[in-house]
């Protein structure tokens, strides 16, 4: 864009420049770098503290392990079912509310968004959420895990400009004067015409979802079968971290090292699955979010 | 938010009156929670077809008519509304259930801070007591400690995490090369993705004490191994760094987006009057965008009293305790672990209100300075 005269002195502010943010861009790359070689190093190597960015001894024994483990593999289910199904009530819930209180003629529709918007500010707190998710007989299922975050109100703000900007009212007005009803235009005018949103969105309610572990750590707590994957690991490598024998695995512990890494690797795995494709969603719906306005 | 509403500005301010103007709506009086009825005379011009307007399609209205026990049939204000757009309110019905019972429920539950909560009575014949849960509380010897744990938790993190974002946007504004900048950006955002339970492990493996990478390298050359994790202040300094690393990148983007939309002719005006890069950087760059900054910095004051429980939870140990109990931390632990509810609910409650207060008040002032505040 514009010309700079190349002195030494910029070319050496730029070297630094570049240096400086390769090292902090770096910081976020190579801790993963190091916990996937632990994970795929043998176990003496790693006992006697050889291992750095790349593995020793490579072998896939700590991940044959981790397979063989059924109640991982039950908190990898327990976290693909809860997931899915968040996302699909939390889009149902958002999308409804959404193309309804973005009707400049609904009578009400102000108060709605008040209300809709109040909780974005004020909660009843853990506590009481508590006491009503108790209340209702929740405690100890999957539902808890997926009913009461599914309407956020954060999303569906995103959704309802996404409408109020994207999808002219003479639109609406003209499949009206064909016949159609609300209903009918949701489904085939205002829905197919907001897949970009829907997405963003679907992928804003998945991924928050996958990494939450607060509700399941207040609401499931008997149920070891309903611990979804990040509580699970929580258990497993953050809770025992000193003392890692306390969770009673079923597999066969020689080191706990190699096997924290692997299951850190293995939880991280689905996340890094989908970034590259997500990412981009992600940082356009920040601004969709900062220009809320 | 606001622009958009400015442009159903007469239908959202017949609403607002109708809250309070209880004079129903003739003869129909459509009592529905859904729509509050409003005075009907200020109600009509709204209404683009008039009565009964005779664009609409007879499906929706048709069903509906017979409920006014007028004879024939004349809708006026709310049943009007609900003849015309029962639809949506239909799609609204289940949402505002999930909002009645996961969100509005709870805050009933709130009645509990004023009352000594006995499982047996249940929630709404346990005797009330005024504010003794509160004095209980602020007399108890946890509570001032978790409350400056709280405020000195996010003071640190304003302090060192508020700034990071803006040098690493500026930075990234000055490189050049699209692949550079476009790996760095992959890069640095993603910690955003990753859950505290990940980054909680994943710092154990790199500072833990006896097993850390870190501390492995000190050893190695020579040096002592550190209780990165494993000693209060240290926990301290971890903690706020940790939580700068997982928010640095992402807060970029907001700023970067800013920085594109610097008017270039600033710059090359700049050019010709001899700014180098450095200062064009501090004369043309902070400048234009030291609004977003200032908005975002009020908003972040807002959340002073907020504060992440994964992020504590996932980073504590037994070893650490001095700084790590914090309000929500001794919410769970006195409610939910502890099974005093009342005290528990009342701390949260606490907590809650002078956090509203901090968001309000700070909308309040981002809106003084004529930024479009938050609310």
């Amino acid at each position: 864009m514009h010309k700079y005269k190349r002195s030494p002195g910029s070319l050496a502010a730029n070297g630094i420049l570049y240096l400086l943010l390769a090292a902090v861009s770096l910081t976020c790359l190579l801790p993963f770098v190091h916990v996937l070689a632990k994970s795929l190093s043998q176990d003496a190597y790693v006992i006697a503290n050889r291992v750095i960015l790349l593995p020793k001894g490579l072998t896939l024994a700590a991940y044959g392990k981790i397979l063989k483990d059924a109640s991982i593999l039950r908190s990898l289910y327990v976290s693909v079912l809860v997931t899915v199904l968040f996302t699909l009530l939390g889009m149902f819930l958002t999308i409804c509310t959404a193309y309804a209180l973005s009707r400049p003629q609904l009578r009400g529709r102000r108060a709605l968004t008040f209300l809709c918007m109040f909780t974005l500010y004020f909660t009843g707190g853990i506590i009481p959420e508590y006491i009503v998710m108790s209340g209702l007989g929740l405690l100890e299922t999957i539902w808890a895990m997926i009913l009461p975050l599914s309407f956020s109100a954060y999303n569906f703000l995103i959704m309802k400009n996404a409408i109020a900007s994207g999808i002219p009212l003479s639109l609406e007005e003209s499949a009206r004067m064909d016949g159609a009803g609300h209903f009918r235009i949701l489904a085939s005018i205002v829905v197919p015409l907001s897949k970009p949103i829907i997405a963003t969105l679907s992928l804003f309610y998945a991924v928050g979802r996958w990494n939450a572990y607060q509700d399941a750590l207040f609401y499931i707590k008997q149920r070891v079968d309903l611990r979804p994957l990040q509580l699970k690991l929580y258990y497993l490598v953050v809770q025992a971290s000193e003392s890692f024998q306390l969770e009673q695995v079923q597999v066969n512990l020689t080191n706990p090292e190699v096997l924290k890494a692997s299951c850190v690797i293995f939880a991280t795995v689905p996340i890094l699955l989908v970034y590259p494709f997500v990412q981009k969603y992600f940082v356009e719906s920040v601004m969709v979010g900062a220009v809320k306005g | 938010m606001a622009t958009e509403q400015k442009t159903a500005g007469a239908a959202g301010s017949a609403e607002g009156s109708g809250a309070a103007g209880g004079r129903g709506s003739g003869s129909a009086g459509g009592a529905s929670p859904a729509a509050p009825t409003g005075p009907a005379g200020p109600v009509q011009p709204v209404q683009p077809a008039g009565p009964l307007g005779p664009a609409q399609p007879a499906g929706p209205a048709g069903p509906m008519a017979p409920i006014g026990p007028g004879g024939p049939v004349r809708l006026r204000g709310a049943a009007l509304a609900i003849a015309r757009d029962w639809q949506l309110y239909a799609l609204l019905v289940i949402p505002m259930l999930f909002l009645a019972l996961f969100k509005f429920a709870p805050m009933g539950g709130l009645v509990l801070s004023f009352k000594d909560y006995k499982i047996a009575k249940g929630i709404w014949n346990s005797d009330w007591v005024g504010f003794d849960v509160f004095r209980a509380i602020f007399s108890h010897r946890e509570f001032f400690p978790a409350l400056r744990n709280t405020l000195l938790l996010n003071v640190l993190d304003l302090l060192f995490g508020f700034p990071m974002p803006i040098l690493l946007a500026l930075g990234l504004n000055e490189v050049r090369s699209r692949w550079f900048k476009s790996t760095s950006q992959t890069l640095l955002y993603l910690p955003h993705f990753l859950s505290w339970v990940i980054i909680g492990a994943i710092a154990y493996q790199i500072f833990g004490q006896s097993s850390g990478l870190i501390n492995n390298l000190i050893e190695a050359s020579g040096g002592a191994r550190v209780p990165f994790l494993q000693e209060d202040a240290h926990w301290l300094v971890s903690y706020v760094l940790i939580g700068v690393w997982q928010a640095m990148g992402w807060g970029t983007i907001i700023y970067l987006a800013a920085i594109s939309s610097v008017n270039p002719e600033l710059y090359e005006a700049a050019t010709v009057d001899g700014a180098g890069r450095l200062r064009q950087c501090f004369s043309v760059t902070l400048p234009c965008i030291s609004s977003t900054i200032v908005t975002l910095l009020i908003m972040n004051l807002g959340r002073l009293m907020g504060g992440s429980f994964e992020r504590i939870y996932a980073l504590q140990n037994k070893a650490t305790t001095e700084f790590t109990t914090t309000i929500p931390v001794l919410v769970y632990r006195w409610g939910i672990q502890g099974n005093n509810f009342s005290r528990a609910t009342a701390l949260g409650l606490f907590q809650s209100v002078i956090a509203l207060i901090l968001v309000l008040a700070s909308d309040y002032a981002a809106k003084r300075m004529g930024e479009e505040g938050l609310l």
